[in-house]
């Protein structure tokens, strides 16, 4: 049984280097050179600790679809990639919309002690847009629920989202909108453009997306409420996200790694791995989350990890699932993308992977820095790696990834959580 | 590389031919001269110019792609087909002359005698060829022969047409055996 | 290449080839034995998802007439319909020893999957899958414009065709733009804006919204077929509304010149998107279409499974 761990060596939070000791599941010492004895010791020379991630949008799947994906699985999935707290979307068989179920996820995320599993509660009943799930029910739950989404689902009618929005904030809870016209979007297969029209595939346009952002901000913002923008991929909801925080407006917005990445030509193969709701979107769309990202109109990265089986991806296109996997490869894609070149610091990383999900959520051991006294939440990096992403050794039960074969840099050598070893690669066959 | 035929010899067989077959058919008024491409079209061409200019009357002249009716399509590429042109009086009743450049295997004749069932019944069906080479795989004769060039198999017999290949030559490429 | 799933797998050069052995094989079907030895032996499935008479049948006549083996995995009956995915139906058809599978799928992107997942040993041919491409169709369809416009040899320069109707569903449509534009001749694309697809303007096309303007200037004209599902889609407001705007009559065909010709992919919606007098007109090419396709079928099955699978170069 691990009680300490030292880290030696380490650039703490991307900055000056030094040993970090945990005991008992807290920061214990953090200074030039600690020689005390651990039951673990970690040479953390040219690595990197971060805070650990923390993600605000995960497809656990379980109860009701545990061919995909289980809670246990998926925690081990979001060790491998640094995550010390998922949360737990509500489309699980039957819906998360009422304590009974929160309560569930959350003991059997406890049980499996890898990551905090904060279950996320349905904005309404079943998803089905009707009424109001048991949100106050559900807040005040042993899962105490603060983040109420439909995602998978739109909230699509105005009155039920501008109710939904004003009664959670008497437990100042968040909506997270999954923004998506249904009505624009019938039976859509990808992003509407070029490519769309060559491949004869229905289209998806972009103001199905832009056009709710716009109306919830506005919703928000008149009855006074918190609004969280669920993996957003438009470069007009970009600009309108930006117009609402020079307002002063309360919107908080997410975008998936591989929004930051991929673009709708990859549809072009006709793979269904692609196929992704939101879809993959023009360069000019993924140019703008990363600007996003770097001026702060994107407050955080969420990875929308949904897996599926391989039954659902090995068909034509439009009877395929929609979804990727994404939690191993997200910190590579985000440092291989925006770190690496220095379009963002290690502090605006911290940001969007851990501090502001967090504090979004309303996670209080979370997103908290290092330094004596906090919990061990740590992801120990290393800038240098690489790794090739494989589809076989991926921890999900799912292997619905579009990056296999694909390299990327800055890999997650260990996770700490609690104080517990929960991943840990041999840094030195990495480094090597 | 030898040369076997020149222009004048060639000229000269092509004449001969054209008597032996008028000799052998009484005259040319149920003739149908059919020529297998790309060559054997030209030599048919030209066979049919000579009797008409000897028996002073037209001569029934078309073309024959036997493609489609090969036995060896599925060991290459599918080739791309050449023309068929059936004269005017048709292949029914009619004695059909086919005209190939060389006589080698048989298996090109072969495919013609079918390709030519599919068309109809002729009376009768005559071969005249420019070269026989020998290396028979099939039991086919033909009726006319401009000149026997004895070769070993590994050898190649190059035909040259003015029409196509700017020249009037037969060649034979390699060592004999 | 080794299979057939879009117009852009095949360049200028071998899509001449394709109208030049189509228009060889069609001397076979007006000769008095209409049956070839070409593929003997070779196995031909027609594996039709979706319901398609007319285009089964023409594959299945071009196979037997080359003396192919035929069989049919028709929607009707069998187990494509839902359930049995596609992998495992072309396990079953792999298992049967298919020299080439000719599939009809309301799927965009079915004849890709088939081709790349590796299923088969197959050439795969795309007898229309979804709102994608439909390329025998538009081969067929360059052939009966150019015997009639070009004497029958050569390509389509100089030539003007209009393309009428749902383009944004038309696989037909898809098809045509690509190979006629190929073969150097000028697309317009006549429909109400809420049928065409989006960035149509990055298309090799002219687009018009005037069906009147647009018929004295061309030399052959599409029309598409309407489906009964778009009525409900609010594509256009009534049926009677898109006839006068897009409909083809005897008063449009009276605003083309003498030599226009009139194509229609069928099935036609006669009284829709084709009066009565102007399907049966003299101007109407759409019977002859039919015997094209079955000659084109016929070029298409010879030049990619006649052969060793090594490539047909195109």
């Amino acid at each position: 049984m691990v009680n300490s761990i030292l880290i030696k060596g380490g650039a703490i939070a991307g900055g000056s280097t030094a040993d970090l000791l945990i005991k008992d599941g807290v920061i214990a010492e953090i200074s030039p050179k600690i020689e005390a004895i651990a039951d673990e010791v970690i040479d953390a020379s040219s690595l990197v600790l971060l805070p650990g991630f923390v993600d605000l949008h995960t497809h656990l799947r379980e109860p009701g679809r545990e061919n995909s994906e289980t809670i246990a699985t998926g925690s081990l999935a979001a060790a491998r990639g640094g995550y010390v707290a998922v949360s737990a979307m509500a489309n699980t068989l039957p819906v998360a919309d009422n304590s009974a179920i929160v309560e569930q996820v959350a003991a059997i995320g406890k049980s499996v002690g890898l990551v905090d599993v904060f279950p996320i509660g349905a904005v309404t009943k079943g998803l089905a847009g009707d009424e109001l799930a048991d949100l106050g029910s559900m807040a005040h739950s042993r899962a105490r629920v603060r983040v109420f989404s439909d995602d998978g689902n739109c909230v699509s009618d105005p009155l039920m989202m501008r109710r939904a929005l004003e009664y959670v904030k008497q437990f100042d809870g968040v909506i997270a909108q999954h923004a998506q016209d249904p009505r624009l979007t019938e039976d859509s297969q990808m992003n509407e453009g070029i490519v769309a029209s060559t491949l004869g595939l229905k289209g998806w346009p972009a103001v199905a997306e832009e056009s709710i952002i716009a109306r919830d901000i506005l919703l928000a913002n008149m009855v006074g409420a918190r609004l969280h923008i669920c993996h957003v991929t438009t470069a007009g909801g970009v600009e309108i996200i930006r117009w609402a925080k020079a307002q002063g407006m309360k919107v908080t917005a997410e975008v998936t790694p591989h929004h930051l990445l991929l673009t709708d030509e990859s549809a072009t193969s006709y793979d269904p791995i692609y196929k992704v709701n939101p879809p993959l979107r023009t360069q000019g769309d993924v140019d703008a989350l990363r600007q996003g990202v770097i001026d702060g109109t994107i407050d955080i990265i969420g990875t929308d990890h949904a897996p599926h089986p391989v039954e659902s991806k090995e068909c034509e296109w439009q009877n395929a699932a929609f979804g990727m996997v994404g939690l191993e490869t997200a910190f590579p894609i985000l440092y291989t993308t925006l770190i690496a070149n220095g379009s963002i610091s290690w502090e605006r990383a911290i940001e969007v992977m851990s501090s502001t999900p967090a504090k979004i959520a309303g996670y209080q051991s979370h997103g908290r820095s290092l330094a004596v006294g906090e919990p061990a939440h740590i992801a120990i990096i290393n800038p240098q790696g690489r790794m090739r992403v494989d589809r076989a050794l991926l921890a999900s039960k799912s292997k619905n990834t579009p990056f296999h074969g694909m390299e990327f840099q800055g890999t997650v050598v260990a996770t700490v959580f609690n104080g517990i070893l929960t991943h840990k690669v041999d840094v030195r066959s990495e480094k090597a | 590389m030898s040369l076997a035929l020149n222009e004048s010899d060639i000229t000269r067989a092509l004449t001969r031919i054209s008597h032996e077959i008028l000799e052998r058919n009484s005259g040319s008024s149920d003739l149908t001269i059919l020529g297998i491409p790309t060559r054997g079209a030209h030599l048919a061409h030209r066979l049919a110019a000579i009797i008409s200019t000897i028996e002073r009357t037209s001569v029934q002249v078309g073309t024959l792609d036997v493609t489609l009716h090969r036995d060896d399509l599925r060991l290459r590429a599918p080739r791309p087909l050449m023309e068929t042109v059936i004269p005017s009086h048709g292949v029914e009743g009619r004695t059909v002359v086919l005209v190939d450049d060389v006589l080698f295997s048989g298996r090109t004749i072969r495919s013609a005698l079918d390709a030519l069932g599919e068309i109809g019944r002729p009376t009768r069906v005559q071969l005249a060829v420019l070269v026989d080479r020998g290396h028979r795989e099939l039991p086919i004769k033909a009726d006319f022969v401009g000149k026997n060039l004895p070769t070993s198999k590994s050898q190649s017999v190059k035909v040259s047409l003015r029409e196509h290949d700017g020249v009037d030559e037969v060649r034979i490429e390699g060592e004999s055996a | 290449m080794k299979h057939l799933l879009s117009i852009n797998d095949i360049d200028r050069d071998f899509a001449l080839t394709i109208l030049d052995t189509a228009a060889e094989m069609a001397k076979v079907t007006e000769g008095p034995v209409k049956k070839l030895p070409t593929l003997r032996g070779k196995t031909v499935v027609n594996l039709f998802a979706e319901d398609s008479t007319r285009t089964r049948i023409s594959f299945e006549a071009a196979a037997k007439r080359l003396s192919a083996d035929v069989i049919n995995f028709t929607a009707k009956g069998s187990s494509i319909s839902k359930g049995e995915s596609l992998k495992d139906t072309a396990q079953t058809l792999q298992a049967l020893g298919a020299d080439a599978v000719v599939i009809r799928h309301p799927a965009s992107g079915a004849a890709h999957r088939l081709a790349q997942g590796k299923w088969i040993n197959g050439t795969v041919i795309n007898a229309g899958d979804g709102t994608h491409e439909h390329p025998s169709q538009a081969l067929l369809d360059s052939y009966t414009i150019r015997k009639h416009l070009c004497g029958g040899t050569g390509d389509l320069s100089d030539i003007h065709v209009a393309i009428v109707g749902d383009i944004l569903h038309s696989r037909v449509a898809r098809s045509n733009v690509l190979l006629l534009t190929k073969l150097g001749a000028r697309v317009t694309l006549v429909a109400p804006p809420t049928l065409l697809p989006h960035q149509v303007e990055q298309w090799p096309v002219r687009v018009s919204y005037n069906f009147n303007a647009v018929l004295p200037t061309v030399d052959a004209v599409i029309m598409l077929r309407i489906q009964q599902e778009r009525m409900s889609d609010l594509y256009f407001p009534s049926e009677r509304e898109y006839s006068t705007l897009f409909g083809i009559d005897s008063d449009r065909l009276g605003l083309t010149k003498s030599g226009t010709i009139l194509l229609h992919p069928g099935p036609m919606n006669r009284g829709l998107e084709i009066s009565a007098e102007a399907a049966d007109s003299e101007q109407s090419v759409v019977v002859e279409q039919v015997a094209n396709g079955v000659s084109i079928r016929m070029a298409i099955l010879y030049l990619f499974i006649a052969g060793s699978q090594e490539s047909v170069n195109g």
